[in-house]
């Protein structure tokens, strides 16, 4: 039974994997030094650390928003609004607060988190008790949240001018590795952690299959929905914090901008359906890790960046024909008909 | 959501009708509160068709998106699509061999390729549309930038004369402040909005396509079973919708007359927002394509109300969001009120007044 459940992870994981094989490549053909480690100033710098750097706000939302996916059958356009909401309000706990030390950052990461799972609990209220469609249902704080988080702000863009948030968004003394990296590393521990330890896993699929068969089980999907909800909230207060120590101020009209999309677009990489149901993690972090290789990669490659979006375009569009239904169907006709040699020659073409 | 549906009786309004005559009532009251607050600039034609000429591309976007809606998609390329036409427009007006004509077989052009090529991919391949949507986003937004980063103010004699053109209209007009009669104008956008309002809703509501689309929408099973063609029907609204991309486009730069990175940024959420306010529900199915105009006309009167009042601009957007709070909810209530009687929840007494409209 566990065997069979790891083989169908891994032909999920077989396309993100493949993906990331091939950019991977890419940039060793590029430059043999891709791997290529420095040390500034005690801490790790160079492709890899930089990619993990970049990409840390991205993974945490990808991860809530594949739990949200699964259990709701809808995917939350709000992740980057709620994010500058909950950073906003980070921000300001701080400033108020006099003297910066980690008891008062402390205590602002737990109103942000607050704020994040009060902004969650607005949308799964919709989306669990009126049955709204998610999308629709977090469209509300998509357009109304980034005017909220300015007038939070007060003014333009307040700075964080100090050492310690500082260290938080850079290198922390005496830690070789960037601390957004560690920070996300400590959070998908712990959400490996939680899921290992409680049945929302379950819960959460069985909800996303079938609703009705769920209720009748025993299994209260309004009460499901509700907390993936929230959970993706308290993702979003994290990846807020994250980004706004990363740039040391709070710009709430760009902090975060577009990041919905991409969460999105990470969670479908990594060969979730985006219809709801089983899920993998893995396969979203590996998503979230792939696009932000890809925009990565084309830079490298001295592609403009007024052209990188359409690249990317053309990237997903290639990546969700092979992974379609349709053409795996046929692919898989084919290679009963021909044998492997035909069908290596038209998988290289479909690329 | 689709299982919720009532069991319509003969006599009863259909989902879609009820919840255009929410829209209508709720743009009735929103516009009647406008006229109450600020008579003197609320009760003249002219603000009112102000509405249509200046937004006249939003109208058209919304129809566009209400018909992939009432199929069951969602298409959010719609607004990347229509910069990407205002932009070429513009480069291909400003060349030598630039013409109105050509100007206009492209914009229809390139909303087909888009259409076309999202379309074959959703309704042949069966991939989801909201990623393959999102990539024609980024794809529209890529290659605007691409092709010319730079505002175009569009110089060209006969475009600039048809941007210009205005219909008058001499006894709808209004006396200003100092008692000089000015004639009602409308530009032309207005017209092309109205007469594609005119002719998709009959379009959607008296051919084989649109019984077809609503019956796809609906439950696409039940529609295979009983011999529609699900694909070419679905592969048509989107071919349809990406044409209106490219029609809004043309419309846009005809009323501001430059081409910019800017153009139409944003547009695809305001679009579904109106939607959705007009009445079409994302499920697929619902939807009456009279109430997309009026969806995004009630959005235009609050943003106008709101800047007549003078405060905030960020309450702007605050508002909106609210108002689409209220919109969402009621919509979901009075389909589940509809619903089987499982789902029962107490409402206060003014909804079921409401409910019996």
């Amino acid at each position: 039974m566990k065997f069979v459940r790891l083989k169908e992870q891994l032909s999920h994981l077989l396309l993100p994997l493949s993906v990331l094989a091939v950019l991977i490549v890419i940039n060793l053909i590029k430059g043999a030094d891709y791997f290529s480690v420095k040390i500034i100033n005690g801490a790790l710098y160079g492709n890899i650390p930089n990619l993990l750097f970049g990409s840390s706000e991205l993974v945490i939302l990808a991860i809530g928003m594949t739990l949200v996916t699964a259990s709701s059958r809808g995917q939350d356009i709000s992740v980057g609004v709620v994010a500058a909401i909950t950073s906003a309000v980070f921000v300001q706990v701080l400033l108020r607060s006099g003297d910066i030390t980690w008891m008062t950052i402390f205590i602002g990461f737990l109103a942000s988190c607050g704020v994040g799972i009060l902004l969650g609990a607005f949308n799964g209220s919709l989306v669990s008790i009126f049955k709204v469609q998610p999308m629709i249902a977090t469209l509300i704080l998509f357009t109304a949240g980034r005017s909220i988080s300015f007038m939070i702000d007060g003014k333009l863009s307040p700075v964080l001018a100090n050492d310690l948030t500082s260290q938080l968004g850079g290198v922390m003394p005496g830690l070789p590795i960037q601390t957004p990296i560690i920070l996300t590393a400590i959070f998908i521990a712990l959400v490996a952690l939680f899921l290992k330890t409680t049945n929302l896993r379950l819960y959460a699929e069985t909800v996303g299959i079938n609703e009705k068969a769920a209720r009748l089980n025993g299994i209260n999907p309004m009460k499901v929905q509700f907390l993936t909800f929230m959970l993706l909230g308290i993702c979003c207060a994290v990846a807020g914090f994250i980004a706004v120590t990363k740039a040391g101020r709070h710009d709430s009209v760009n902090i975060l901008k577009f990041i919905e999309m991409d969460a999105i677009l990470a969670v479908a990489i990594g060969g979730n359906s985006l219809g709801g149901g089983k899920f993998s993690i893995t396969g979203s972090i590996i998503g979230a890790y792939t696009i932000e290789m890809l925009s990565r990669t084309l830079l490298r490659l001295e592609v403009g960046t007024e052209t990188i979006k359409a690249f990317k375009a053309v990237f997903i569009i290639i990546l969700m024909v092979v992974a379609s239904p349709v053409v795996r169907e046929y692919l898989s006709r084919v290679k009963i008909r021909r044998g492997v040699g035909f069908l290596n020659g038209f998988g290289k073409k479909e690329a | 959501m689709s299982s919720l549906k009532a069991p319509k009786s003969k006599e009863a309004i259909s989902n879609s009708n009820l919840l255009f005559i929410i829209a209508s009532v709720i743009f009735a009251l929103m516009y009647g509160f406008a006229i109450l607050r600020y008579p003197e600039s609320f009760l003249q034609f002219q603000t009112f068709f102000d509405l249509f000429s200046l937004n006249a591309p939003l109208i058209i976007l919304t129809l566009g998106l209400s018909i992939v809606m009432i199929g069951g998609g969602i298409d959010i390329s719609v607004g990347a699509v229509t910069g990407l036409v205002t932009m070429c427009c513009a480069v291909l007006l400003e060349s030598k061999g630039g013409s109105i004509g050509g100007a206009m077989l492209l914009a229809l052009g390139i909303g087909l390729a888009f259409g076309l090529l999202q379309g074959f991919l959703i309704a042949y391949l069966d991939i989801q549309p909201f990623i393959i949507t999102l990539a024609g986003m980024f794809l529209a937004n890529g290659l605007l930038t691409t092709i010319h980063k730079d505002p175009i103010n569009v110089s060209h004699e006969g475009f600039v004369a048809l941007r210009d053109f205005t219909i008058v209209i001499p006894f709808l007009g209004n006396s200003n402040r100092l008692g000089n009669f000015i004639p009602l104008e409308i530009k032309l956008g207005t017209v092309v909005a109205l007469v594609l309002i005119l002719l998709l809703v009959v379009l959607m509501k008296w051919s084989r396509f649109g019984r077809n689309l609503y019956a796809v929408g609906g439950n696409s099973q039940s529609a295979l079973m009983l011999g529609i063609n699900v694909r070419k029907t679905k592969f048509m609204s989107y071919l349809l919708c990406g044409a209106l991309s490219g029609i809004a486009g043309f419309v846009y730069i005809m009323t501001t007359g430059a081409g910019n990175v800017g153009n139409a940024a944003g547009f695809e959420m305001k679009a579904i927002a109106a939607s959705i306010i007009g009445g079409t529900m994302l499920t697929g199915g619902v939807g009456n394509l009279f109430g997309s105009p009026i969806g995004s006309l009630t959005l235009l009167t609050i943003n106008e109300l709101i800047r007549a009042a003078g405060v905030n601009s960020n309450f702007q957007a605050i508002v909106s969001g609210l108002l689409l709070y209220v919109f969402i909810v009621l919509q979901s209530v009075v389909v589940w009120m509809r619903g089987s009687g499982k789902f029962k929840i107490i409402l206060p007494a003014w909804f079921k007044f409401n409910k019996s409209n």
